[in-house]
């Protein structure tokens, strides 16, 4: 007999949130040793379940194994140790300075948990992108709510088994399901939402969190454009540029080069490297390497085709094009100048087909990105010094990469979070931990110094000492006292 | 028109203009000028909207802007250049940066309780940010929003901001169109309603806004510093605008044995500052318009909440004045005690054992400062870590605004973003992270076709055990 499956709607919903609340106003999730232990759980769950994750993965993507070792596995693994490692640094009140015109006083910074926090995940590094906030979120001492991807439905029900069975559950929960458990979730009051994916839906999560005054980080995506001047290391270029397309889930990753802009010169010379490499990483016959993921279902693999068998679009294929529907997958291919009104020049691809653009001077690709929306990321591939730093200036983005693609992310010390379209917020490192806390000012004064400038009843002698106590001059000051301060 | 508006400042930012730092600093001194020149027109202005005494002006918004004006210029140089990251030995000969650039064009909507600094401190964080700005005052204070229409385009570069006059109907047009951020100060209501309106472009925004501040009152150890923390109680209720104010003490905690004292000390206190009564009422402002007065009025006419009152309680309709009013423990479901006051009247709660007082406050939603004058440092301690609030003050009140180096800004229904010193700075900046790489040295098993020596290598270098990278290459390394 068919068990009845229960329906996650909006009073389950309210009743977890409370759940999760009392947990948090008892104090528990505050504690250091709390924090750590869930940590160094975690850590274990990683080390010990990674062939259990990295199937998992390669069941709902397709993924090689070492891309899956490297994108999800070791980048939350990182995290975790990170984590443990400066946890203490994190949580230590930061001492300010204070102003002459609070003197006699001492001020500091503490950081404390926002509370209940919701975690939104997608599909595309479905274990990365899920368990890295969650893992913020518990360094920062909140309780969390995470919702996985059911579009990743391995993924998804194995962090449901096993944070049940290593996180401590008063305090970390999993809710699977789709559009009518999240919209369940998001009608509920959060401290803080943590959102990946498209900004379709960021803009629903963010106007569902307005109606509770709930603050939220949206990682969300955009077309990441590389430029490529003509005087750079060709061979290393487009190794790296196809690193990070191809072999970065095959194109499926909000920081993937979405197109490259380069000039009509060279736009030959790089299309010759780059067919070269692509042979030399995914052999003559592409469509057979097992070293890319698959696209991940019909639904984004028939949105991949209608972009390349749009018409004018079709015809300018360069290399690639072959397509197996029963396996969801799309050879790597690039097209050579798509018209800037196509499809695949509007949306964000998010798969297989690179469009090159062409310049006739490089440096005509800023303005080109810039008149687009701001992307997560953007890349130059330039060994000119100028050209560098006018692109680092003027070209807006979440992250900029010289030189190389996708590594930006892997930098604890760089925040990584979009602008504009592509976000709002940023986590990795401290950035994570800081995510989801609420920085508290604190100040100390004791019952000295008490200036009666700062009461009534007021006279002009008193506007003049306001005046010197503000500038924060201590001359000015002095002589105020003395009752000698000209303004 | 608003349309027209927006994108001549986006037209200008897209110039580049705004991005120098000649014309930041360009345009914080000509801010600094038009405080400066025309000091007693704000005054006038002040006193006409809110009945403000010019220290009190001085104090509350032009010595403020004066501040952080200076400040940003001393800073700003510091603030506009890139902050080195530490980046792993793997990654070597690396470069990483974070580098803070404008968001774009900003609209910055002020509330009317202190018209001038709410609208010019944050416009100062955005110029320093190098953005064009479009300031929204308040029409609630209708003679500084002359003044600052009439101003701003006289001082400042005028197609990088600009300044519109108008209603809220003005206000729900600039909602509809596309902003790189949105600074709110004013209620938790229309701070929603911007958010939700901010969703669609998926703007980002700093909500300014308020809640009711409590100040718990501890039995101190001599009555010198009970006098003291009187003037501070006094301080933080009457002397920002009446009690108009989104950090003004909004209720009080005192153990029950304590109460009597406190108000016999307050009421001296309030007789010395503002006068004897409401006809000799000096020193104080008054409330912003009769909508206002009514509520308030309207708080007090509640027969359990009137019963209540112990000091004060007259009003003067026809001066929109209500004198400073002191109310002791009116019961906890009147409006007076669930609602923001934002005005001169000031509920005691009394408990029995100030411990208590904690979990009062955290019954409420998050308030933007919690007060507290106690010298028990473990009851400080507690009141830190099991409360949570924008701010916490002990000691005093109001002063923590003057704090450049403390972020001012809310939590939960308080609100949410910062700013004040370089977080004004900040929240109107994105942090870009920038990497720069060179060509080599070229790690071979970043890349396809995957094989089982690359994964023992990525296994290694993920641990940064460099070492064992070295054995492996040199083929000395076991799996």
């Amino acid at each position: 007999m068919e068990e009845e499956k229960q329906t996650f709607d909006a009073d389950k919903a309210a009743v977890l949130v409370n759940e999760l609340r009392e947990t948090f106003s008892s104090g528990k999730t505050k504690s250091y040793e709390w924090r750590t232990s869930q940590l160094e759980s975690i850590s274990k769950m990683i080390d010990e379940k990674e062939k259990e994750i990295i199937e998992a993965v390669h069941k709902d993507l397709s993924k090689p194994e070492l891309e899956a070792f490297v994108s999800e596995i070791s980048m939350t693994k990182s995290s975790c140790k990170l984590a443990l490692k400066v946890l203490k640094s994190w949580m230590m009140p930061e001492k300010v300075e204070t102003s002459i015109a609070t003197y006699p006083s001492s001020a500091e910074i503490v950081s404390e948990p926002l509370g209940v926090v919701l975690v939104l995940s997608t599909w595309n590094f479905p274990f990365l992108l899920s368990l890295d906030p969650v893992i913020g979120a518990i360094a920062a001492g909140n309780v969390v709510v995470l919702k996985p991807s059911e579009i990743a439905p391995a993924t998804s029900t194995l962090l449901a088994k096993l944070l049940v069975e290593y996180a401590d559950e008063s305090a970390i929960r999993v809710v699977e399901g789709a559009v009518a458990e999240t919209s369940a979730l998001l009608e509920q009051k959060w401290d803080k939402i943590f959102f990946t994916g498209g900004a379709r839906v960021g803009r629903i999560v963010m106007a569902a969190a307005a109606k509770h005054l709930t603050p939220v980080t949206l990682e969300l995506g955009g077309k990441c454009p590389a430029v490529v001047d003509s005087n750079v290391n060709l061979q290393v270029t487009a190794r790296r540029i196809i690193s990070g397309k191809w072999a970065c889930n095959n194109g499926q990753a909000c920081i993937g080069v979405d197109y490259i802009i380069t000039t009509k010169e060279f736009a030959p010379k790089l299309i010759d490297a780059l067919r070269s490499v692509l042979e030399e990483f995914f052999g003559k016959d592409p469509m057979e390497s097992k070293d890319r993921s698959r696209i991940i279902n019909s639904f984004h693999f028939m949105r991949l085709i209608n972009l390349l068998d749009e018409d004018k679009v079709s015809d300018k294929i360069v290399a690639g094009g072959q397509r197996n529907e029963s396996q969801l997958q799309i050879a790597p291919t690039i097209l050579l100048d798509v018209p800037e009104d196509s499809l695949m020049m509007q949306e964000e691809i998010f798969g297989p087909l690179l469009p090159i653009i062409t310049v006739e001077k490089l440096e005509d690709s800023f303005n080109m990105i810039n008149r687009k929306q701001k992307p997560l990321a953007a890349y130059l591939f330039s060994d000119d010094e100028q050209i560098k730093r006018k692109f680092v200036q003027n070209v807006f983005a979440g992250g900029i990469a010289i030189n190389d693609t996708v590594l930006q992310i892997t930098v604890p010390g760089l925040p990584f979070g979009g602008v504009g379209e592509s976000g709002m917020g940023s986590y990795h490192g401290k950035y994570s931990f800081d995510a989801f806390s609420h920085k508290k000012a604190v100040l100390y004064r004791s019952f000295g110094g008490e200036a009666p400038t700062r009461y009534p009843p007021y006279t002009p002698g008193k506007q003049k000492q306001m005046k010197a106590l503000l500038s924060g001059n201590l001359f000015n000051i002095i002589l105020a006292l003395l009752g000698w301060f000209k303004d | 028109m608003e349309e027209i508006v927006a994108d001549e400042l986006r037209e200008t930012f897209k110039t580049g203009r705004t991005r120098s730092v000649a014309w930041r600093k360009n345009q914080l001194n000509a801010l600094l000028d038009l405080v400066i020149e025309n000091e007693e027109s704000i005054f006038k202005a002040l006193h006409r909207d809110l009945g403000k005494d010019p220290v009190e002006s001085y104090r509350d918004e032009i010595g403020v802007i004066l501040k952080s004006a200076r400040y940003s210029l001393s800073c700003l140089d510091k603030w506009v250049a890139p902050k080195k990251a530490e980046l792993p030995l793997l990654f070597f000969p690396a470069k990483g940066d974070v580098l803070p650039e404008p968001l774009g064009v900003v609209l910055i909507f002020s509330s009317w309780n202190f018209p001038i600094s709410l609208l010019l401190d944050p416009l100062i964080g955005a110029i320093s940010a190098g953005n064009a700005v479009l300031l929204k005052p308040s029409e609630l204070a209708p003679a500084c929003l002359s003044f600052l229409v009439q101003n701003i385009p006289l001082y400042l570069d005028n197609k990088a901001i600009k300044i519109i006059d108008g209603r809220s109907e003005v206000g729900e047009k600039l909602l509809k169109l596309k902003w790189d951020k949105i600074f709110f100060t004013g209620s938790p209501r229309v701070g929603s309603l911007v958010m939700a309106a901010a969703a669609r472009y998926l703007t980002p925004v700093t909500l300014e806004l308020g809640g009711k501040c409590p100040a718990i009152v501890d039995t101190l150890s001599s009555p010198s510093k009970t006098k003291v923390a009187a003037k501070r109680i006094v301080g933080g209720k009457w002397a920002p605008c009446t009690g108009q104010a989104c950090i003004a003490i909004d209720y009080l905690l005192v153990e029950e044995k304590l109460a009597p004292t406190l108000i016999e000390v307050l009421k001296k206190t309030i007789k010395k500052f503002y006068g004897e009564n409401i006809k000799d009422l000096k020193n104080i402002s008054r409330i912003v318009n009769k909508h206002h007065f009514q509520r308030l009025h309207n708080l007090l006419k509640d027969p359990h909440v009137a019963a209540s009152v112990v000091y004060g309680g007259s009003v003067n309709e026809e001066k929109l004045v209500i004198e400073p009013t002191i109310l002791l423990d009116p019961p906890l479901d009147s409006e007076i005690m669930t609602e923001e006051i934002f005005g001169p009247l000031l509920p005691i709660i009394t408990l029995k054992n100030l411990e208590e007082s904690i979990e009062f406050i955290n019954s409420k939603p998050k308030p933007l400062v919690i007060y507290a004058f106690t010298e028990d440092e473990a009851f400080k301690e507690r009141i830190l870590s099991k409360t949570s609030s924008g701010t916490v003050t002990f000691n005093d009140s109001m002063v923590q605004f003057l704090c450049d180096a403390l972020p001012f800004g809310g939590v939960g229904q308080s609100g949410f973003g910062r700013y004040h010193g370089k977080y004004s700075f900040d929240t109107f900046s994105h942090e870009k992270a920038v990497l720069h790489r060179a060509f080599f040295p070229e790690l071979e098993p970043r890349y396809p076709p995957w094989n089982d020596f690359k994964l023992r290598f990525i296994r290694l270098a993920y641990m940064f055990d460099y070492l064992g990278l070295i054995l492996l290459l040199l083929g000395l390394k076991k799996p």
